[in-house]
């Protein structure tokens, strides 16, 4: 596709320059605009809080980068004294990793019984499914908060993640892309003695490999940049995931006395690295992911 | 379906167990609990509460607060929806120009997209901060004095400009898939036909785009419906005041700070309407006007 510009040798060699020229510059001017608030943040992390307070960001890079993350890993900000950033950090590791890893378990089970097997309720339990696929957690937020009141789990790592997984996107998923698997694959393996989990485990799983991985990208981000959720579950501050707790960062720019921006910056940063990182590394699988997963 | 597939009976109803299981309990039951709480006005002490049928609803109708609020999220839904698609399909048409660097560009304008809403929120704090943000110091040399969190306009610019800043990447990526899903051939009938690239784009490009375009509005409206919660949180420092606020926001300071259940339930049940509204907008409408290729 990008090559096609090419072959437009005709027109003039001069205008084409400068037109591209152009599209140069509106892609710069873009990424500039998406870049330069995180450059701002990255500089601020590297300086004492006393010159941000006075300077704002500047062009140099300082030599506070390392006092800084130590600040951002082991001091805590609550009053517990609990939620230092180590223990943020590893609250989002484990909300990202089980949201991610309970929505693919979850929703390949639930997407392989719809599509292999001849039940008498699927239309019924189909339904069922993705009738959740129309109503986000946020207009149902209140009761499910109630909900899991009653049933105990508020500041618990089972509460911060089971209701997030209650609807089906995986499932729908995982249920248009097992449709896509030829049906010869099931007849052969059927033929050659295989019972449905054999087929699962030796067949279809392999299959998946790159859809799974795309999944993976796709849910862990979402898991860990969930807030509304946590904030309303999580009150003990041990249990404060990096997202959730960055209204108390901002409460850290507000102090009396001088701003805490080394570290609340770092904690940001923090926040923000893990996620872009999955992104960028694994683009074509995540590009591919959500490109197809949401059509 | 018509498909060859198993016939054991008790392994699917093992598999389908855990999913049935936590949308009963995680979806139904509030959806059908907040439905009924939107009847009942309950007790702010906790002593029950009693049948008033209609009464949160009407009182919602009747609120000029609410309506200032439902005035405010549509303002706020057609500008971020507009100035994110507009400047994603911009980018994603010249990222789909270039050859040179088109690699590093596409990373550069998708990586935002990792991003959380409320650590976007917090950049948005540090970029319009009081005495040195950037964003503050641009505005000054226009002789514009912006005043995060104070003015209800600055405060309003800056939660729509930390908003399409978040959603552009996304609907980059969709834009730039679809235009790279555009056969060749189509590309290179058009060249022949049409001289100017703006002809070409306007007359081929767009319409054959019109799919992901429809497909990413609707993914927009609820983008800045919902998931702006924590951009809008974190710039007014979670004390909303006289600050602009939406509608999930409202549901939020009700329910949770003020303990009107019944009021906010009533507003859930009104965003749950919404957003049904727009799907079946979505599947209907959309679906049998635009044309696929």
């Amino acid at each position: 596709m990008t090559n096609l510009s090419n072959t437009t040798i005709a027109a003039p060699t001069r205008r084409i320059r400068w037109s591209r020229l152009l599209d140069h510059a509106v892609l710069i001017a873009g990424s500039l605009f998406l870049l330069i608030p995180l450059l701002i943040v990255l500089q601020t992390t590297t300086t004492t809080d006393v010159e941000t307070m006075k300077n704002g960001p500047q062009l140099v890079i300082g030599s506070q980068f390392d006092d800084n993350l130590k600040d951002a890993m082991v001091k805590a900000s609550g009053f517990s004294g609990e939620n230092t950033g180590m223990s943020m950090l590893i609250n989002s590791m484990i909300l990202g990793l089980g949201f991610a890893l309970g929505k693919i378990i979850i929703g390949m089970m639930a997407a392989y019984a719809l599509v292999y097997f001849r039940l008498r309720f699927a239309t019924l339990a189909f339904w069922l499914i993705f009738t959740t696929l129309l109503l986000p957690l946020e207009v149902r937020i209140l009761p499910s908060y109630e909900i899991a009141q009653k049933l105990g789990l508020l500041n618990t790592y089972t509460g911060l993640i089971v209701p997030l997984i209650a609807s089906a996107t995986a499932t729908f998923f995982f249920r248009q892309f097992f449709r896509s698997v030829p049906e010869e694959l099931v007849e052969a393996a059927r033929i050659d003695g295989a019972g449905p989990v054999k087929f699962f485990i030796d067949i279809l799983a392999p299959l998946s490999q790159t859809m799974i991985a795309a999944m993976f990208i796709i849910m862990f981000v979402y898991g860990w940049n969930q807030y509304l959720w946590p904030t309303m579950i999580t009150t003990d501050e041990d249990m404060y995931t990096l997202v959730r707790g960055i209204k108390q960062i901002t409460q850290d720019l507000e102090g009396t006395n001088i701003p805490e921006y080394g570290r609340a910056n770092m904690l940001a940063l923090i926040a923000i690295l893990p996620p872009v990182a999955v992104v960028i590394f694994f683009q074509s699988w995540f590009v591919k992911g959500l490109t197809e997963s949401d059509k | 379906m018509k498909r060859a597939g198993f016939t054991t009976t008790w392994l699917p109803i093992l598999l389908l167990v855990p999913q049935l299981l936590i949308i009963a309990v995680f979806f139904y039951w509030p959806a059908v609990h907040a439905l009924q709480s939107s009847f009942y006005l309950q007790d702010p002490f906790g002593f029950g509460s009693t049948y008033v049928g209609l009464e949160n609803y009407t009182d919602l109708a009747q609120s000029s607060e609410y309506l200032k609020i439902t005035r405010f999220t549509v303002v706020f839904t057609l500008l971020v929806t507009f100035f994110s698609l507009a400047l994603a399909l911009l980018l994603a048409v010249k990222a789909d120009t270039v050859i040179r660097g088109a690699r590093t560009y596409r990373t550069l304008l998708m990586w935002v997209y990792a991003v959380a809403p409320p650590v976007a929120g917090f950049i948005g704090l540090l970029m319009f901060n009081q005495s040195w943000g950037p964003l503050t110091d641009i505005a000054r040399a226009i002789g514009w004095d912006f005043k995060l969190g104070v003015n209800f306009n600055d405060t309003a610019t800056a939660m729509v400009i930390v908003s399409v800043w978040k959603q552009v990447p996304v609907n980059f990526i969709f834009f730039l898939s679809g235009l790279q899903s555009i056969p060749k051939s189509v590309r290179e009938a058009a060249l022949i036909d049409n001289r100017s690239a703006s002809g070409r784009f306007w007359d081929v490009t767009f319409p054959l785009l019109a799919p992901t375009g429809f497909f990413l509005l609707i993914i927009n409206i609820t983008y800045a419906l919902f998931d702006t919660f924590g951009i809008i949180d974190t710039l007014v420092k979670g004390e909303p005041g006289n600050n602009p606020m939406t509608l999930v926001y409202k549901v939020y300071v009700d329910g949770f700070r003020g303990n009107d259940l019944g009021g906010s339930s009533a507003q859930s049940v009104v965003l749950m309407v919404l957003v049904l509204a727009l799907t079946v907008f979505q599947f209907r409408l959309v679906e049998r006007r635009i044309h696929y290729t």
